[in-house]
């Protein structure tokens, strides 16, 4: 009797082990989520492969892309915060020396056509280059880095598994770390389970929030991305940098004070909110919207008078936006630092 | 007399002779050897980094520190007219002062004689927006564009010079310098200013360029780069210490267009 329930006991765990692993170890490649529309991402000159984004996974987490090997890109990308720096208006790279910005979600980057919040890099595969020799990031020069992995015992054997090749080159190192941040995905939150009729259901409150936000804050935070990749001047007041945006790279008039629309997905785990990360709160958000509107330059004429909410209506829109979360995302292991 | 004539004809035929050598024993299907000089000057002076002084025709004076720029797209025409475009992957030079032989960059072209030279001063639009792994050699970030690149705001710079100048106002770093880094493709999803600038020299009046196997002609080009300061716009270092991405570093481009000029060409 004993022995039968031993054995009952242990096939348990083993299936729940079979099952974890199976929905959370598994390299299945980029996979596009039904409820998603079709990446933007050059897929074709850069294929994610297992062994491509093993590589890129480890430069991601790896602080010798950094002057002094202290700073690693997790360290302001944190997965558990959808890879934000929490509790950051801005962050601190090396040194501890500050930004001007906040730390942004690395997150659905196949969808994003332009990154950063002023969209300065049009190509994913550009991107590391700007905190790895950012002054106040990781301030290292690329060459240093490309020296530091073909110096290093493990990277060379990474690459040839990854690319045929141990030979190590800028386009290589920068497509690994591409190919891990494209498995980045976000798509399993409560939110996309309603709409792909996976067993949930919104609770009254979240799906008056659905309507609220379906109504008040698209087009600007459009499903099923929850951005349309949009750059908009949204009324919070200037900051005391006059970080003027998107006009610092389009110095183009009428685009002062534009930042990026970011994604509401996740929001719950990525405060502080904004470009300089100056409300720390989504009650803060919602009050901003609804009440503190400035009439700076190039105000997006949708929030010209605001958004009045009602308090009701502020708390049935924070319960949906809490339907955005996705722990499977925050704590898929194939994420994670191994 | 007899013998006068002899020696007249002798000449006549060595003439003859030389000619023939000369015009005959092209073959256009063979490449041989063509370098094209950027000997860098200001005004009537040589350049030298760091250690001398210059006057600008707003009357500041200024060193010059730093001083590179991207030449690409090298095409020539020869006396016939036909052109011959020196293929895209190997049409990418960084000419850098500081650098010992980065003042002259090195061709392979059909054997010919060629009466005019054109090459984009900086990068163009295409190779600003393509995949990472065609930015090899002097396009790599991670080489020797590494400071002739902006990360933030993805594009090279095409054009850096920089250097001190009493009339420039004390900067961050308590030096009185001056940075000009001109870039600008045009924008890739907003029009942006377009600094590409294609610069062409006719090599007629100061010597055709005769390239053939076992020669190495040089075109040899002199750079004012006084001009970078003076010309439709008179650039004041005190008004305008550093430009980069900003709308008025198009001046210093439709300046920097007539710093080319060709001095001879040595076959």
């Amino acid at each position: 009797m004993l022995r039968k329930h031993w054995i009952v006991l242990a096939l348990m765990v083993t299936g729940v082990y079979a099952c974890h692993k199976e929905t959370m170890d598994i390299f299945a490649g980029f996979q596009k989520p039904a409820n998603f529309p079709e990446p933007v991402y050059h897929f074709t000159t850069n294929p994610v492969t297992k062994d491509g984004f093993e590589l890129g996974r480890k430069l991601f987490y790896d602080p010798l892309l950094s002057r002094n090997n202290t700073i690693s890109c997790g360290s302001c990308h944190i997965q558990t915060s959808a890879f934000t720096h929490h509790g950051h208006d801005v962050s601190h790279g090396i040194d501890d020396r500050l930004g001007s910005r906040n730390s942004p979600a690395i997150m659905n980057l196949a969808w994003n056509p332009a990154l950063m919040w002023d969209g300065g890099i049009f190509d994913l595969d550009l991107q590391p280059i700007a905190p790895v020799t950012n002054h106040v990031e990781m301030d290292e020069t690329m060459e240093n880095v490309l020296t530091k992995l073909k110096n290093s015992s493990v990277y060379p054997a990474l690459f040839q598994r990854a690319f045929g090749s141990d030979e190590i080159t800028t386009a290589k190192a920068l497509k690994a770390l591409s190919q891990f941040m494209l498995m980045c995905v976000s798509s399993n939150s409560k939110y996309d389970k309603v709409k792909r009729n996976e067993n949930e259901t919104f609770t009254a409150d979240e799906q008056a929030g659905y309507q609220l936000v379906t109504q008040k804050c698209s087009p600007c935070h459009k499903e099923p991305l929850f951005t349309d990749n949009s750059f908009r001047n949204n009324g919070i007041a200037i900051g005391a940098n006059d970080d003027k945006g998107r006009y610092m790279v389009t110095v183009t008039a009428g685009d002062e004070y534009k930042f990026k629309v970011p994604s509401l997905r996740n929001v719950e785990l990525t405060a502080p909110y904004m470009h300089d990360g100056r409300f720390y709160t989504l009650d803060a958000v919602l009050d901003h919207y609804s009440s503190h509107i400035q009439q700076t330059p190039n105000l997006d004429p949708l929030l010209s008078a605001g958004i009045p909410l009602s308090a009701a209506e502020k708390t049935q829109i924070i319960a949906f936006l809490k339907t955005l979360t996705d722990r499977e995302f925050t704590s898929n292991r194939l994420l994670s630092e191994q | 007399m007899k013998r006068i004539f002899s020696i007249i004809t002798a000449s006549s035929l060595f003439l003859i002779a030389c000619e023939k050598d000369v015009s005959s024993q092209y073959n256009p299907s063979a490449s041989a050897d063509l370098s094209v000089e950027f000997d860098h000057i200001a005004g009537g002076q040589n350049v030298l980094l760091g250690t001398t002084s210059y006057t600008n025709a707003a009357g500041e004076s200024f060193t010059i520190d730093m001083l590179k720029y991207f030449v690409s797209n090298i095409k020539l025409t020869k006396t016939d007219g036909s052109e011959y475009v020196v293929p895209q992957d190997s049409s990418y030079f960084l000419v850098d002062e500081s650098v010992s032989g980065a003042n002259k960059i090195k061709l392979k072209v059909p054997e010919g004689e060629y009466k005019n030279i054109s090459f984009v001063l900086g990068v163009d639009s295409l190779r600003n927006t393509m995949d990472i792994s065609q930015r090899t050699g002097v396009l790599d970030p991670a080489g020797t564009a590494a400071g002739m690149y902006w990360s933030w705001n993805s594009g090279y710079i095409f054009f850096k010079m920089e250097g001190t100048s009493p009339q420039a106002p004390v900067d961050g770093t308590g030096n009185r310098k001056y940075r000009y880094h001109i870039g600008g493709f045009g924008g890739y999803s907003t029009p942006m200013f377009n600094n590409i600038k294609t610069i062409t020299i006719d090599l007629t009046a100061s010597g055709i360029a005769k390239i053939k196997t076992g020669r190495t002609p040089n075109i040899h080009l002199m750079v004012d780069v006084l001009k970078v300061l003076n010309g439709t716009t008179n650039v004041s270092i005190a008004a305008n210490p550093t430009v980069m991405v900003s709308p008025y570093s198009v001046n210093i481009a439709n300046n920097y267009v007539s710093m080319f000029s060709h001095d001879h060409t040595e076959n």
